[in-house]
């Protein structure tokens, strides 16, 4: 596999430049994969193979890597990923119907992608706002104090999903 | 009443700057420890301020240090920030990085300096995306200021300082797990001994410290050993942020001496229950320590008085259990979280959190045996301290066995299979 | 030592040692599954916890593993109390929880770990009434099937295949009770050392995939002691037979050889054993004729100019048996020249140098490794496994300076990152030690030599010097003889393969330097003799089939006897045919068909390994015995029963065809005692080959008689075809199977037989040496350095060497054939493009324009052609060194 095809310039020079922080490149593992999802959303198993021989490692060492960390996807994602936390503050708080809400409006279960890509739903643990819970996150923005109203506004920002209910 | 630790923090809580920073005496305990301390001094001071660990264990930061090997043959030498904030309950990291982060990158830089090490790595948990962003740029500031990099201040004394972001999994702040993460490998814990203190990162000796540990530090060497014992109301020196969150008027997040009593967090700071809500027990600092009930409202929040009574001060931040929330479902929350956390190395981990989440669904089901609350007793007990690999399965069991102790009439309620419905 | 109390007895036993060891050493049933003697302490499974006191006055202690306790002065510990125990059951209910019940059908059943764990810590009821988690299975080859949802996720396998034989094609992925033991994708496992999977998995997870094609249970198979053909080393195996065919090897545990572990060449080369190609009756011109015609008429055969050739893959008896028929200048060792040549110069090192060759056991202890020529991994894969682990002494010598127990695996190995004992690599083209290599040198072999006298140069300026040396290779030169002479034990591996006498001498100076830099003392040397008996033959004859063909020519023969050997893998095809051409009568006994059996007028029915018995001098200078496991069927008879009846020599059994060699050769007088006699009897009775639960005897052959037949006897063996006899005490040389109560798995059985777990088997671990260090050592410096100057119109002929395809016998296993390629040639990519040939190369070798498929190998020094030994397609072995390329154009 020829690794430069895959890869893309700007990512390899980005998980090169996050190698350099460490005495040894198979250290940057685990930020490489996030650099590829950045770009990519996932990481399949060519971009794995070839970040892999990027950092000296086995396609094997590195997935056994990326298998363990639950916010390496693995598998296409939608573009926008819905974190929601169904840790013990927001449990008691109420994350179930803030889960169930959102299902309902996205037509997904947890785990699952909506039809149109646009979002992907999927359990975080404590998001550490347990005083503000219950708590989401979209991307890399965390929704505080969330309740069954706020969203339907959050998924008006973020594009409303097609679904075929 | 002193504050050291948020004492810049802006309501808004967007990020202080290098120069707010400066102005209340930032970075002067780093000139301080570079000019006028030798490594020793610094670390004795630690010792002698009494600080003990804000990660959930409680060891004493000073006496860490001092396990360092010194000199020249000790060789590269790291710090490594546990900012792994994950632990369910648990909000303070998050804060003192993204509000104040210059207070801590000048105590890891004391840290960096007392133990003798050049580089420091900030493990910081991937969802904390603000917390990165601010981080970067106060670390950006730093090395711009020339309080980090070659030869600070003049001292001759190099550091630099990574910001790490993983990708989730409790496991990772574990600190050995957090190693073996940071190295770029799978977060399993490590067998101990030997500590990260002699075989740490890549090998080589190490310091793991909790965010809050840290942001610690600067105020003592700035202020002396003898302000940071008086800063504590009991046993423990210091101050600490407390929080609480649950079914309480006003959940938050508090800086308050150590020592401070449970009922001032719950019914002062707190504001007490929700209207129509009371009290019938808490953890006091997060999913892994043990529920203590109303009685023990009276406790000084301390590392030895919550052991006492049975339980683990943890993080300070606290979870509150009303009287409308099941406590058996509560357990059930945190077992699911904790079966899903482990790493998979041990077996009683691996496979025993799965069977009690099971045990626990089958019960709330109507499902439940009788014998199945002992055999979930036995497995808490099975789980305790030093029989599994490392301390994810004991605080796993730690909320299972003293709701087993406490709340036994909730947990039999579901064995009697009408009644399953009515409890929610 | 310390005085350590187990349940309120006191022992003495080693101090710093773990606990868990300790107690199995002690003979105490301890269960565990995370640990393995090799692979050390992790502390994972938490099966082997133990209750630790503080003092005498403490009554509760607290659980410890066992596995991670370090034995101290004054330990006090139960294994027997009730939290121990109850806690050491849950850990097999926790394990259950996801563990299907398919013992019936499983193929561990009989033998599983995990099954015998169960039943020591009692765990009888299931109280876990959820789901199990299922995992789909992964394809990994001819070798090994994959069963992920037995998994108890010990961690062994990723230790085994990864830490220990540097694999890094299979891994552990997922995480909590999800995780997952395979590869990446699809594929076969690319170690040669995957079969061990088998073994180590203390479930059905990994299993052996051949055997599994004719599966029977474990206490099914008819066993024996034996020794493996497939190469020098001389690993001991345990193959297990059903129904007159081999259906599996497994390990036989030897501490000073072998220890735990296998190469898969020799854990599934048998498949020959069972082969179509296997020769059954004797043929006389091509017809069957009965076993007395065909032995009437070798007799007949006799008169006149007869000689012998016989065989480095046949035992000393065997060679011995036609060396007495033939009479002794008539005999031929058969090997190939260079191999006899080399073989020759090898003994005279060993014979009078001060060196030592090391086992095994010792090479893992060098703390400084100079592979010089050899291809260590492809020709002897186990012993590139031994020297895997002894690049890890500087490991351990950190640990030690940081108290880290060496048994604590994980934590050693953190420690020491990739601090690595020195191993130098001098080879001419890449090899699979390169990874752990301190520095690599390519060249050929004639470069590689040159680099080796500079070496011995650097230690003792009395070598002989190296004109001419390139900068680099004498900045090279200077820090491996440094790297070697400030070790404590360093270790030089060269060997026979290389084909090159230059770098075979160039071993034996550096030997011969370092030596003298301390006095004389004995230094580690090993050569790498390419088949299980090379070493014994050269030995006892040495002379090279070419030298037979030369006395051929110098007079008739009359009638040549050939024993077990293909003389196309020796000789150039041509020479070969010339040599039949010139001999009125050719006989040959072997066991499979090949180009020579297809030349023989008289073709006898030889024995494989697993149908007789004898002696096999181990590259280490080792003999040791191998045994049957079946009688052979039919007409097949012992090779050396087939010549002592045509030469009327009626030695009573083996034993005394030992004898009478050991008689004839006084470096061979140990063999005798290689392993207890045929008279040797336990209390009277035999060591039966069957386990006690042998079961189906009267079954098996109702189709013809519903009697149980009498076994057969076995006049050559202390053992017998059968389960009936004594199975305590027996001597190790003598083992056919390890088996304890409570313990049926093969590599945690073998505790029961060890002095201490992991070291030496109780009695000794067998075999004999017969090339001790001399008394009197009278070493002369080699001083032929070759010339440093390249042949302008000729190409440098390199051998490379395959672990699955080189050796003759292994290639005719099915699903070792399935990791063949067909024979190729290789060249520098730079020499391939100045020569424009991309596809296809066409060489001259004796004469012959042969077309070979082209590799492009960059590791390949410039102006040598890597020519694939032993592959299908191109069998001759002894290349000339230098051969022509047919392009038209282009010299290197
Ligand atoms: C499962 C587990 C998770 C942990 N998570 C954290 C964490 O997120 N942050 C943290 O500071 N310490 C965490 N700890 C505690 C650390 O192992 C360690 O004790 C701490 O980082 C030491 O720092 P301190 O001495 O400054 O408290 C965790 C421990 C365990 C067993
Ligand atoms: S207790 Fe065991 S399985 Fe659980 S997280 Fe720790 S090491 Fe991993
Ligand atoms: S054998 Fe001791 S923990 Fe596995």
């Amino acid at each position: 596999m020829n690794e430069a095809r895959i890869l893309s310039e700007q990512e390899t020079a980005e998980i090169l430049a996050a190698a350099d922080h460490y005495p040894d490149k198979s250290a940057a593992s685990v930020e490489a994969l996030k650099i590829v999802q950045k770009y990519r959303g996932w990481v399949s198993d060519d971009a794995l193979k070839s970040v892999a021989g990027l950092l000296k490692m086995s396609p094997d060492e590195l997935d056994g890597v990326a298998t363990f960390y639950n916010l390496i996807f693995r598998k296409p994602v939608g573009e926008n990923v819905i974190l929601c936390c169904d840790s013990v503050s927001c449990w008691m708080l109420g994350a179930d119907r803030i889960r169930e809400r959102l299902s309902e409006r996205l037509g997904i279960g947890l785990g699952e992608t909506t039809a149109d890509g646009r979002y992907t739903l999927l359990p975080i643990v404590c998001l550490g706002a347990c005083d503000r819970a219950p708590v989401l996150m979209v991307g890399e923005e965390l929704y505080e104090d969330v309740d069954e109203s706020k969203i339907d506004e959050l998924l008006k920002r973020y594009g409303e999903a097609w679904t075929n209910r | 009443m002193d504050k050291p630790l948020t004492q810049n923090i802006k309501p808004d809580l967007s990020a202080v700057t290098l120069d707010d920073y400066r102005r209340t005496g930032g970075y002067e305990g780093w000139a301080k420890a570079l000019k006028d301390m030798a490594p020793m001094d610094v670390i004795e001071a630690v010792k002698d301020a009494g600080l003990r660990g804000r990660g959930g264990a409680g060891f004493p930061t000073g006496v860490k240090w001092s396990l360092v090997p010194q000199g020249e043959s000790a060789g590269q030498k790291y710090v490594v920030v546990n900012a792994d904030e994950m632990e369910p309950g648990t909000f303070k990291d998050r804060l003192l990085m993204e509000a104040d982060p210059h207070q801590l990158i000048e105590g890891v830089a004391i840290a960096a300096y007392a133990v003798q090490a050049d580089t420091a790595y900030i493990f910081l948990r991937g969802e904390y995306h603000l917390s990165a962003r601010r981080l970067e740029q106060a670390l950006a500031e730093a090395r711009s200021a020339g309080y980090l990099g070659k030869n600070i201040l003049g001292s001759g004394f190099d550091l630099e300082i990574h910001l790490h972001t993983s990708a989730g999994r409790y496991i990772c702040g574990e600190e050995t797990a957090l190693l073996n993460s940071l190295e770029g490998k799978r977060a399993i814990p490590r067998a101990k001994p030997p500590y990260p203190q002699t075989s740490g990162l890549w090998g080589r000796p190490t310091v793991v410290n909790n965010v809050e540990t840290l942001c610690n530090v600067p105020h003592i060497i700035r202020n002396g050993v003898d302000w940071y014992r008086g800063l504590g109301r009991g046993e423990d020196a210091g101050t600490k942020l407390f929080g609480v969150s649950g079914r309480v008027k006003k959940p938050g997040l508090w800086e308050l001496p150590m020592g401070t009593p449970v009922r001032v967090l719950i019914e002062e700071c707190a504001g007490g229950m929700r209207d129509g809500y009371t009290l019938r027990g808490f953890l006091p600092g997060g999913g892994s320590t043990d529920f203590l009930l109303p009685e023990h409202l009276d406790l000084p929040m301390d590392f030895g008085a919550m052991m006492k009574a049975g339980s683990r001060l943890g993080t300070g931040t606290m979870v509150v259990l009303d009287d409308r929330t099941c406590p058996v479902r509560m357990v059930l929350n945190l077992e699911r979280f904790f079966a899903q956390e482990s790493c998979g190395w041990c077996t009683p981990c691996r496979d025993g959190l799965p069977w009690v989440v099971e045990l626990l669904e089958g019960l709330v089901a109507g499902r439940g045996r009788p014998e199945d609350l002992d055999l979930l007793e036995q497995l808490a007990r099975l789980m305790g301290p030093g029989n599994t690999f490392c301390a994810l399965a004991p605080g796993a069991a730690a909320p299972l066995q003293s709701a087993l102790k406490y709340f036994r009439p909730d947990f039999e309620r579901y064995l009697k299979p009408a009644s399953s419905a009515r409890v929610a | 030592m310390a005085n350590i109390t187990i349940d309120g007895q006191t022992h003495e036993v080693e101090a710093g040692d773990n606990l868990l060891k300790i107690c199995l050493s002690l003979g105490l049933d301890l269960p565990y599954f995370c640990w393995h003697p090799a692979l050390g302490s992790v502390g994972a499974c938490r099966q082997c916890a133990v209750v630790q006191y503080r003092d005498e006055s403490d009554t509760h202690g607290r659980l410890v593993m066992a596995c991670m306790t370090p034995v101290t002065d004054g330990l006090r510990v139960s294994l027997e109390a009730p939290e121990a125990r109850e806690f050491r059951a849950s850990v097999i209910e926790f394990l259950m929880t996801n563990h299907p019940h398919d013992c019936p059908v499983c193929e561990e059943g009989g033998e599983c770990h995990l099954q015998d764990m169960t039943v020591m810590t009692g765990h009888t009821f299931r109280r876990y009434s959820g789901l199990k988690r299922t995992h789909r299975n992964q394809y990994l080859g001819p070798f090994i099937n994959h069963e992920m949802n037995r998994c108890i996720a010990c961690y062994r396998c990723v230790r085994l295949y990864r830490d220990y034989s540097g694999g890094r094609d299979l891994d552990v992925f997922a995480s909590r009770n999800k995780v997952y033991f395979g590869r990446f994708e699809d594929g076969v496992l690319e170690s040669e050392f995957s079969g061990n999977l088998v073994e180590v998995c203390p479930t059905g997870v990994f299993t052996d995939r051949t055997f599994s094609a004719h599966y029977v249970r474990k206490w099914d198979l008819q066993h024996a002691p034996s020794v493996c053909v497939h190469c020098g080393v001389g690993c001991n195996t345990s193959p297990g037979e059903r129904y007159g065919t081999l259906r599996r090897i497994v390990n036989r545990y030897n501490g000073e050889v072998n220890g735990y572990f296998l190469c898969d060449r020799g854990r599934f080369g048998y498949g020959f054993v069972n082969s179509e190609r296997r020769i059954r009756e004797p043929m006389l011109r091509g017809e069957p004729v009965s076993g007395e015609t065909a032995l009437t008429h070798l007799q007949g055969l006799l008169g006149g100019h007869t000689i012998g050739i016989g065989s480095p893959r046949a035992s000393l008896e065997a060679n011995f048996a036609l060396r007495e028929l033939v009479g002794a200048e008539h005999f031929y060792a058969g090997l190939a020249q260079g191999e006899a040549s080399l073989a020759a110069a090898i003994l005279e090192v060993l014979r009078h140098w001060p060196v030592h060759v090391p086992s095994l056991s010792e090479v893992e202890q060098a703390d400084a490794v100079l592979a010089l020529g050899e291809d260590v991994a492809n020709t002897a894969p186990r012993l590139a496994l031994a020297l895997r682990q002894s690049v890890r002494n500087r490991a351990f010598e950190r640990a030690d300076r940081l108290k880290i127990p060496r048994w604590q695996d994980a934590a050693v190995r953190e420690a020491a990152q990739d601090d690595k004992s020195p191993l130098f690599v001098a080879t001419p083209s890449a090899t699979r030690l390169d990874d752990i290599a301190e520095a690599i040198y390519r060249g050929t072999p004639e470069a590689i030599a040159r680099l080796g006298f500079a070496i011995a140069r650097r230690i003792d300026t009395n070598a002989p010097a190296v004109s001419d040396l390139p900068p680099e290779d004498a900045l090279l030169a200077e820090r491996i003889g440094d790297s070697l002479a400030a070790a404590a034990r360093p270790l030089i591996v060269s060997g026979i393969a290389c084909g090159s006498l230059a770098t075979v001498r160039a071993a034996a100076n550096i030997a011969l330097a370092l030596s003298n830099r301390r006095e004389g003392g004995a230094i580690d040397l090993c050569y790498v003799a390419p088949e299980c008996n090379t070493l014994g033959l050269a030995m006892m004859d040495g002379r090279s089939v070419q030298e037979a063909f030369a006395a051929a020519k110098t007079r008739d023969v009359n009638t040549v006897i050939i024993l077990e050997n293909d003389l196309y893998r020796r000789a150039d095809g041509g020479a070969v045919d010339s040599f039949f051409n010139g001999t009125r009568h050719v006989v040959v006994v072997d066991h499979i068909r090949h180009g020579t059996a297809a030349k023989a007028q008289l073709l006898l029915p030889g024995s494989t390994f697993a149908e007789t018995e004898g002696t096999l001098v181990s590259f280490e200078g080792r003999a040791q015995r191998f045994y049957s496991v079946m009688p052979g069927s039919g007409e097949i008879r012992d090779s050396w029963r087939w010549l002592a009846d045509a030469g009327a020599k009626r030695w009573a059994n083996v034993d005394a065809l030992t004898a009478a060699c050991a008689a004839a050769f006084p470096e061979f007088g140990p063999i005798r005692h290689a392993a207890p006699p045929a008279g040797f009897r336990i209390e009277g009775e035999k060591i039966p080959r069957q386990p006690h639960r042998y079961s189906g005897r009267t079954a098996m052959n109702a189709h013809r008689d519903v009697h149980e037949p009498k076994p057969p006897d076995d006049p050559d063996s202390a053992l017998a075809f059968s389960m009936e006899g004594a199975s305590v005490e027996v001597p190790p040389a003598l083992l056919p199977f390890v088996w304890a109560p409570r313990w049926n798995s093969n590599q945690q059985a073998v505790n029961k037989f060890q002095d201490e777990v992991g070291g030496a088997l109780r009695g000794g671990d067998p075999g004999v040496r017969l090339l001790e260090s001399p008394e009197m050592p009278e070493p002369r410096w080699f001083d032929e350095v070759p010339s440093c100057l390249r042949d302008e119109t000729r190409w440098r002929a390199i051998p490379l060497y395959h672990v699955f395809g080189s050796e003759e016998l292994s290639v005719l296993s099915p699903p070792l054939a399935e990791r063949l390629s067909a024979a190729y040639a290789a060249l520098h990519p730079e020499d391939a493009e100045k020569l424009g040939v991309a596809e296809f190369l066409a060489v001259r070798l004796n004469e012959r324009l042969i077309r070979l498929p082209l590799r492009l190998e960059p590791s390949l020094p410039r102006g040598a052609v890597g020519l694939s030994a032993g592959l299908p397609g191109l069998l001759r072995t002894d290349f000339p060194a230098w051969i022509a390329i047919e392009t038209g154009r282009g010299e290197p």
